[in-house]
């Protein structure tokens, strides 16, 4: 499927292929666009809203999430009109309200202005997760075991183990740590466990038998050898050994 | 009951045996069970009917119908009684045999139980001289008083599935999308999306495999029009949902009914099990070739499930949440397969439409809004109920001559359309017409039929703060400008309620307002700020005495109002002492007044409420 | 408890898209939807535990806790709220002396609020169980608890 078509982003002319998402083709060119809930290895979310821009079809002009929206012919694109730009900002305004202590949310709100909430102080909350579900979908779309979830509904939305248990489908693999673009994923490692707070699980990590370095926990990797039929023992040495 | 009928001819049979043995000489007694009367005490009386018709064996002479909403819920129980279309209301299980033998023996109505608009007023005998009914035109509607929803063959009797049989034999299903375009209906959920041409869409649409889905997830506060219509003649929304899935090419249909609504669940899922008795639904429909399966899905108790990608989401399995409808659903919806996906309402318009045609559709209503639209009138107007009104119809005209004006002498302040997704218009407002346009133009909009009459002793911003507060706790939570920006809207009113409102407030809310209404990942989210802007463009004045001078006008918001005893007005009656939940009411003995203790005060009303003599004054 | 399960999956064909509907039926066997049924829906359909989680937590139908004999429904919709339905909320509240979701440590009585349950000419409506009790008004919210007492 290699139709390609044409459109404009801030008055510059472009091709692209027909059914790519416009952040993507922005991104491409070096155009750039802020996101928060988007990752390149996980199927676009929609979530935080901060990749809107205006696009103009045919006379008509919507706010949309770049993150979903498909390139057709002829489309007109503005990613930093003064219309985004105040919705960005009151984006990161509502953002900071929420984690008014994190370093990543300040720092981004801080770049639009926004230096602390328009709403009253005794309602600031200092939460770190901005409920992105970065975590999630890359449990579910990339790791494959669905360990967590998104529970409750509306402002008490949060990923959280299933029961608020300790997740039992979790494999310790630490995707959703490197994912969150927040650091709300608390995970680290002591005497040879990871310990990944959030979802109430720790892991023993396996020890080279080469080098003696522990390197990655010994359940992620029994999940890995099981799923690729590959033979006891072949994790016993680190890659860097290998 | 007949067994399956295979041509459209057996159809047309059964149904003129049946018109037949229902005109055979006997009068009719409906009697409403509507949910809307159950709490009147409508299930005894149709029960008392039904074991006094039995026990004096007068099946013969009398057909009984117990039948779904009649709309003027206000007067429940009802009871209409043909021939005469006597209307008699406020039953009680008492006047069951009366009512009985007046209507054998053939006398004169009785007068006590008619409808009297006030006490000592005349009396109106018939139901359509009523004056709550004689600006309606209940075409959609009206059908409820005639037949009992537990029974196909009274759907039958009055013509029912004739439409379908005209669809399926006379009709190709383009011409069927050329006629629901040319009457000009236009979706009644709320979006007013025509019609005829999401039809033609999804017809359009590439993929075999298509779906048609009934919106019966009436989720606005107040609003139960969908749930009169569908639990009193869920055969016409199967109806014309057959007629549209012919005309799509869709052999799957989904009805999709709210958890709160269990008489409607419980009516829709026998309506169809009785259809494919009589293989209506099913395979080989009256051997046209054309099949269709219908499956019932209840909701979970979440009003963003009305959104139509929730909706689909909720009938994969999966949570209700929103997705972006850059795509739109017609293309690819529920299984990413196209879909089209109408409200109960819009739906029991199609047959009528097919019957009577596309040109005396579009002749009812208003120009660009043809037909009519039901309508839940609540709140404080005297007659409440279900109303069935031509589009274009004056705002005025439903609340003071069908709804008979303000309850108590009360002045009328405010109605609310739309539900959370609409607005309050003020008193200067009540000539505009009520269509899809106008009321957008106003800054609210038609939603799924909710109005709801707001009179002087209601507070626009506690009324804003209430919708707030219900969308907080519907949200799904997914985007952030409205998990967020809701929250803080609604703190920001609860504070103006509680007189820590601030002068910026109001710039606040407008500039949350605006933003939410461009990034919001849907319309509960984009739709949020309507009553807010609405109750602050109309209604300024509240806001302002409410941040400025810390008093609430109506006297509703508690921090800011102050009950006490007009000394000069009590007489030492003592009624209020009691019923006080903290005793902050003391006997001081007979003519002389009660002291209220304000440190124990906890404005609940109760003494206000009860006081005859009107001695208590809220400040 | 594992053969009521067994048997409401394969009354909805052991279709996982149905889910709220087997989620209703068992919470309307068990009055809350128990932990164990939980676990065995989640074998038995083969589905992750975090999806039965997300679905049990995100509808409001459904109590992970257990309720009470009787469920006191307080409607709130706008109809109901324009006739003061929340002060009839909090007049049940300071009797049953417990706050909106929960349940009175006899296990009497759930209190639950819904909104809009098409009553409204009624309204303000309470439904305790399958029954109505329409124009509610402070006074009248202690008989109407007492029909319900032991």
């Amino acid at each position: 499927m290699s139709e390609l078509v044409n459109l404009t982003i801030n008055g510059n002319k472009y091709t692209a292929e027909k059914g790519s998402m416009v952040l993507q083709v922005a991104r491409d060119h070096g155009i750039k666009i802020p996101t928060l809930c988007n990752h390149e290895a996980i199927e676009p979310f929609g979530a935080c809203r901060l990749c809107i821009v205006e696009a103009t079809r045919e006379n008509r002009t919507r706010i949309v999430t770049s993150c979903l929206y498909p390139v057709e012919e002829g489309l007109v694109v503005q990613t930093d009109s003064p219309r985004i730009i105040r919705n960005r900002k009151m984006l990161l305004d509502l953002l900071l309200a929420r984690c008014s202590e994190n370093k990543v949310i300040k720092e981004l709100a801080a770049e639009y202005g926004v230096d602390k909430p328009s709403f009253r102080e005794e309602y600031w909350e200092k939460h770190d997760c901005i409920v992105c579900g970065l975590c999630v979908r890359a449990c579910e779309q990339v790791v494959g075991v669905s360990a967590i979830s998104l529970v409750n509904r509306g402002v008490s939305k949060e990923p959280k183990p299933p029961f608020l248990e300790k997740a039992k489908a979790c494999i310790g693999c630490g995707s959703c740590y490197y994912v969150c673009p927040t650091g709300a994923v608390k995970m680290e490692e002591k005497n040879g466990v990871r310990y990944i707070y959030n979802w109430k699980v720790e892991f023993k990590l396996k020890k080279c038998a080469k080098c003696g370095m522990y390197w990655a926990p010994e359940a992620q990797l029994e999940y890995i050898r099981k799923k690729w039929n590959l033979e006891p023992g072949f994790f016993d040495i680190c890659p860097n050994c290998r | 009951m007949a067994s399956k009928l295979k041509t459209a001819k057996a159809l047309a049979a059964l149904q003129k045996k049946l018109a037949r043995e229902r005109d055979a000489g006997r009068c009719r007694i409906s009697i409403c069970n509507g949910t809307a009367c159950r709490p009147y005490g409508s299930n005894p009386v149709a029960e008392a009917f039904r074991a006094e018709i039995e026990k004096r064996g007068l099946a013969d002479q009398v057909e009984f119908k117990i039948t779904g909403c009649h709309g003027f819920c206000e007067r429940g129980p009802i009871a209409i009684v043909e021939p005469g279309n006597v209307f008699y209301q406020r039953i009680a299980v008492s006047d069951v045999p009366e009512i009985l033998d007046n209507t054998i023996q053939k006398k004169g109505p009785i007068e006590r139980l008619l409808f009297k608009q006030e006490a000592g007023e005349p009396a109106v005998g018939r139901q359509n001289d009523i004056p709550f009914y004689t600006k309606q035109q209940r075409i959609v509607l009206g059908n409820n008083v005639r037949i009992d929803p537990a029974s196909i063959e009274d759907y039958i009797a009055i013509g029912g599935y004739s439409a379908l049989s005209i669809a399926l034999f006379e009709l190709q299903p383009d011409r069927i999308i050329q006629i629901v375009k040319d009457s000009g209906l236009r979706g009644r959920g709320g979006g007013g999306f025509p019609t005829g041409t999401k039809w033609e869409t999804c017809r359009k649409a590439e993929g075999e495999i298509k779906y048609v889905i009934v919106n019966a997830d009436e989720g606005d506060p107040g609003a139960y029009a969908n749930e009169g219509l569908l639990t009193g003649n869920p055969h016409s929304v199967l109806e014309g949902l057959l007629i549209g899935a012919f005309a799509i090419g869709s052999h799957q249909g989904y009805i999709y009914v709210r958890n709160e609504y269990p008489l409607a669940l419980k009516n829709i899922t026998l309506a169809i099990e009785q259809a494919e008795a009589l293989g209506l639904i099913g395979v080989n429909i009256l051997g046209s070739g054309f099949d269709f399966s219908v499956r019932v899905n209840r909701g979970g108790g979440a009003f963003v499930c009305g959104e139509s990608t929730a909706l689909m989401a909720s009938l994969e399995g999966k949570t209700g949440e929103p997705r972006a409808k850059y795509i739109h659903t017609v293309e690819r919806g529920l299984w990413d397969r196209p879909s089209c996906l109408n409200n109960v309402e819009t739906w029991a318009n199609i047959p009528l439409i097919i019957n009577n045609g596309a040109e005396w559709f579009s002749r009812i209503g208003a120009p660009g809004n043809s037909g009519t639209k039901i309508f839940s009138l609540t709140g404080k107007v005297n007659n409440t109920g279900l109303v069935e009104v031509p589009m274009g119809i004056k705002l005025r005209d439903i609340i003071f001559d069908i709804g008979g004006g303000i309850r108590g002498g009360k002045k009328f302040k405010a109605v609310q359309t739309g539900g959370p997704s609409g607005g309050c218009l003020p008193e200067k407002l009540l000539d505009s017409p009520v269509d899809f346009d106008s009321l957008i133009k106003a800054g609210s909009m038609m939603g799924s039929g909710g109005m709801i009459v707001m009179d002087e002793d209601n507070c626009m911003v506690d009324t804003a703060r209430y919708f707030l507060t219900f969308l907080e706790e519907e949200s799904c939570g997914k985007c952030v400008p409205c998990r967020e920006g809701v929250k803080r809207m609604r703190q920001i009113l609860t504070d103006i309620t509680e007189g820590k409102g601030r002068e910026s407030d109001l710039d606040l809310l407008t500039e949350l307002s605006a933003h939410l209404k461009d990034s919001a990942l849907c319309a509960l989210g984009s739709s949020a700020p309507n009553p807010v802007l609405t109750t602050i463009q109309y209604f300024r004045d509240e806001y302002e005495a409410h941040i400025k001078d810390k008093k609430c006008p109506a006297g509703i918001c508690k921090a800011l109002i102050r009950f006490s005893i007009i000394d000069e007005k009590c007489p030492g009656c003592g009624r209020c002492v009691k019923p006080c939940p903290t005793q902050a009411i003391t006997f001081m003995g007979k003519k002389k007044p009660v002291i209220l203790d304000q440190s124990k005060c906890i404005k609940c009303r109760t003494c206000y409420d009860i006081c005859k003599m009107g001695a208590v004054s809220i400040e | 408890m594992k053969d009521k399960v067994a048997s409401i999956i394969k009354k909805y064909g052991s279709d996982s898209s149905q889910m709220v509907s087997i989620l209703q039926d068992i919470q309307a066997e068990y009055n809350y939807l128990p932990r164990t049924a939980l676990d065995k829906l989640s074998k038995k359909l083969d589905i992750p535990q975090s999806h039965v989680y997300s679905m049990a937590t995100f509808f409001r139908a459904f109590s992970l806790k257990e309720r009470g004999k009787h469920i006191v429904n307080v409607c709130q919709g706008t109809a109901c709220h324009v006739r003061g339905a929340d002060l009839i909320l909090e007049s049940l509240e300071r009797q049953l002396g417990v706050e909106r979701g929960q349940t009175t440590a006899d296990r009497g009585f759930t209190l639950e609020t819904v909104n809009c349950m098409g009553c409204c000419a009624t309204g303000p409506v309470v439904k305790i169980d399958e029954e109505f009790f329409g124009h509610m008004t402070n006074d009248k919210v202690e008989p109407m608890l007492n029909k319900f007492k032991e």
